[in-house]
């Protein structure tokens, strides 16, 4: 049992409708055990700690190092003088602006991807006619594709559709290659919905408009929040389709902003490590106000 | 997917197909067409500006006596291999560790998961960093500062197998927490009564309930490394010379650099046909498509 699979297959509609995600389902049943210390588990983790927090110490401590701070002394320590010069630095440059691009093709690809899906994973749900399913398994199979094998037709598609290092050339293909896996999810937490509440609907004279609107959004809410999550991180984090398809300052997002500081500051480590530390802020605090929602996204789709 | 249509009368009103439409169309424009596409590419010359010219096989021909394109694939394929046997113990182990619920080990399990806030620019803009071979963390560490992880041709597969590993052991994690948290503590309760040690329990229960998961896992790195692009490009760059241009860097340097449209078409071809195929064969040899229904008994 995974995370994406709780957090968007509740095994009852109350489930789905009350608790949005609860991945933890097994917290309680295995409580009890393993209450005796496990001293090479214990070992291995404290190494591993060591692994994942000494390079992440070292970045927020040298964004606030001086530039000849961080030449002459140990990175390891902590900063002798530290000062806010990189932090100013950084959003003095062109980062407010790469951050503003970064949202917009964040909000503007899980619109995209939530506007289709939900009418089509309800389809898919609830027409169990042969087009309709085929489409879904050709939609499926999208999951194996690499986005780099395509990489080529889609440059040579935004350019001939005149999109080129355009903000929307980011976020079509970014909402494409989502898709698969958000009508994954959409449509597994669609079919768990008992067929009796599609059919008490219609006995109501509601058409399927007013299915979708009266009972498929409100139940696929969890799924719905996984699906944005997923979607958000990967158009957040995107970094080949923007590399390929833009150029300019103007349409440039954060990841690709901050490749382009590295270039830019040169010697300036600081100043690049202030910039990839504010570029974690927006995720850190997501992280901090609904770490299952974040951590259910992340894994969305994949815990099958 | 009990709720699946199939079986039951059509008393009611439907959605039509009409519904699925806009995804069908758009998932068609930007994902099905490229496939098309990029396989008529394969067969003409483009630089990246006007038309591609039609040029018969001769994309495939090259590619057939491509010493680089072998290189590459070799290189992907000892990439992947490397990938899995680090990741999977460690990912394992560390899952099954934060499973636990006590307070250390919660604690502990949010640091451990703070990799997975970073973008892949961020993360190996940040391990560029750390092993600088001037100013680097790893410069100022006694017996690491003797080596120089992404100049020395020897080194530095390692080196990017390592990163990778940083980046995505935390996904991994998650699965396997999520798994075992859901196995039954009963039958850790029997096992104990029964006189079964901890290690004993873990290779006995833990391991084998954990299978699904693992080939899970397993499929995702496989793939992943596969078709890992953005962080070798930023890490190396592909180098020092071409000791990381795994096959993904060499259509992408091939075609974005090399202005080789149609010659990276052939390559990207090559690429998605592997990748399909390595799904295909990973899923099938694990019953990896019954694992939800094998799921369902636990």
């Amino acid at each position: 049992m995974t995370v994406a699979q709780t957090a968007t297959l509740p095994e009852t509609p109350a489930g789905a409708a009350a608790g949005p995600v609860r991945p933890r389902r097994g917290r309680r049943s295995s409580g009890g055990r393993r209450e005796r210390p496990n001293g090479l588990a214990g070992i291995l983790a404290a190494i591993w700690l060591v692994i994942v927090a000494v390079p992440l110490y070292f970045l927020v401590a040298a964004s606030f190092r001086t530039r000849q701070d961080y030449l002459s002394t140990s990175p390891l320590k902590p900063p002798t003088d530290p000062t806010l010069e990189n932090y100013r630095t950084v959003l003095s440059g062109g980062f407010p602006t790469y951050l503003l691009n970064n949202v917009i093709v964040t909000v503007a690809t899980v619109l995209i991807v939530l506007a289709v899906t939900v009418p089509a994973a309800y389809a898919v749900a609830r027409n169990a006619g042969p087009l309709v399913q085929r489409m879904f398994s050709i939609m499926l199979v999208g999951l194996a594709i690499p986005a780099q094998a395509t990489i080529i037709p889609v440059y040579l598609l935004i350019t001939q559709l005149r999109l080129y290092d355009t903000l929307l050339a980011i976020i079509l293909p970014t909402a494409a290659f989502a898709l698969p896996v958000a009508m994954l999810v959409m449509t597994n937490s669609l079919r768990d919905v008992p067929k009796e509440l599609y059919e008490a609907q219609t006995l109501d004279g509601a058409g399927p408009a007013a299915v979708l609107r009266n009972l498929v959004l409100p139940l696929a809410k969890p799924a719905i929040t996984t699906v944005s999550v997923f979607t958000a991180l990967n158009a957040w984090n995107g970094f080949l389709f923007p590399l390929v398809l833009t150029q300019s300052r103007d349409t440039r997002v954060l990841t690709l902003g901050l490749v382009d500081f590295q270039g830019q500051f040169g010697v300036n480590v600081p100043g690049l490590l202030a910039a990839v530390t504010l570029s974690v802020v927006p995720i850190f605090v997501l992280y901090l106000v609904g770490r299952r929602y974040l951590l259910g996204g992340l894994t969305a789709g994949f815990g099958k | 997917m009990s709720a699946r249509g199939s079986s039951e009368q059509a008393t009611h009103q439907r959605p039509s197909a009409w519904y699925a439409a806009p995804a069908v169309l758009f998932f068609g424009l930007f994902a099905v067409v490229p496939m098309l596409l990029v396989v008529y590419l394969s067969f003409t010359d483009w630089d990246g500006f006007g038309f591609p010219q039609p040029s018969g096989a001769g994309n495939w021909s090259r590619l057939a006596q491509d010493g680089e394109a072998r290189d590459a694939l070799v290189l992907t394929l000892v990439f992947m291999v490397l990938s899995w046997l680090v990741q999977t113990p460690i990912a394992l182990m560390i899952g099954v560790w934060a499973a636990g619920k006590q307070l250390n080990r919660a604690v502990l399990s949010s640091l451990f998961f703070l990799p997975l806030l970073l973008s892949t620019a961020a993360i190996a803009l940040l391990w560029r960093s750390v092993l600088d071979v001037n100013f680097g963390v790893t410069q100022s560490l006694p017996f690491l500062d003797r080596f120089n992880f992404l100049g020395n041709t020897e080194i530095v597969v390692y080196t990017v197998v390592f990163v990778i590993t940083w980046q995505y052991v935390p996904f991994h994690t998650l699965l396997y927490q999520a798994a075992a948290r859901g196995i039954p503590a009963s039958l850790y309760e029997a096992a104990t009564i029964d006189g079964a040690g901890r290690y004993k329990q873990f290779f006995q229960i833990t391991l084998p309930l954990l299978r699904y998961t693992i080939i899970t896992s397993t499929v995702l790195m496989l793939v992943g490394s596969f078709t890992t692009f953005d962080t070798v490009l930023i890490l190396t760059g592909g180098g020092p010379g071409t000791a990381t241009r795994i096959a993904p860097l060499y259509m992408y340097i091939t075609g974005f650099s090399g202005f080789e449209f149609g010659y990276a078409s052939a390559l990207s071809v090559l690429l998605l046909a592997l990748g399909a195929g390595l799904s295909l064969v990973v899923t099938r040899a694990s019953g990896f498509r019954t694992m939800q229904s094998q799921q369902e008994g636990v």
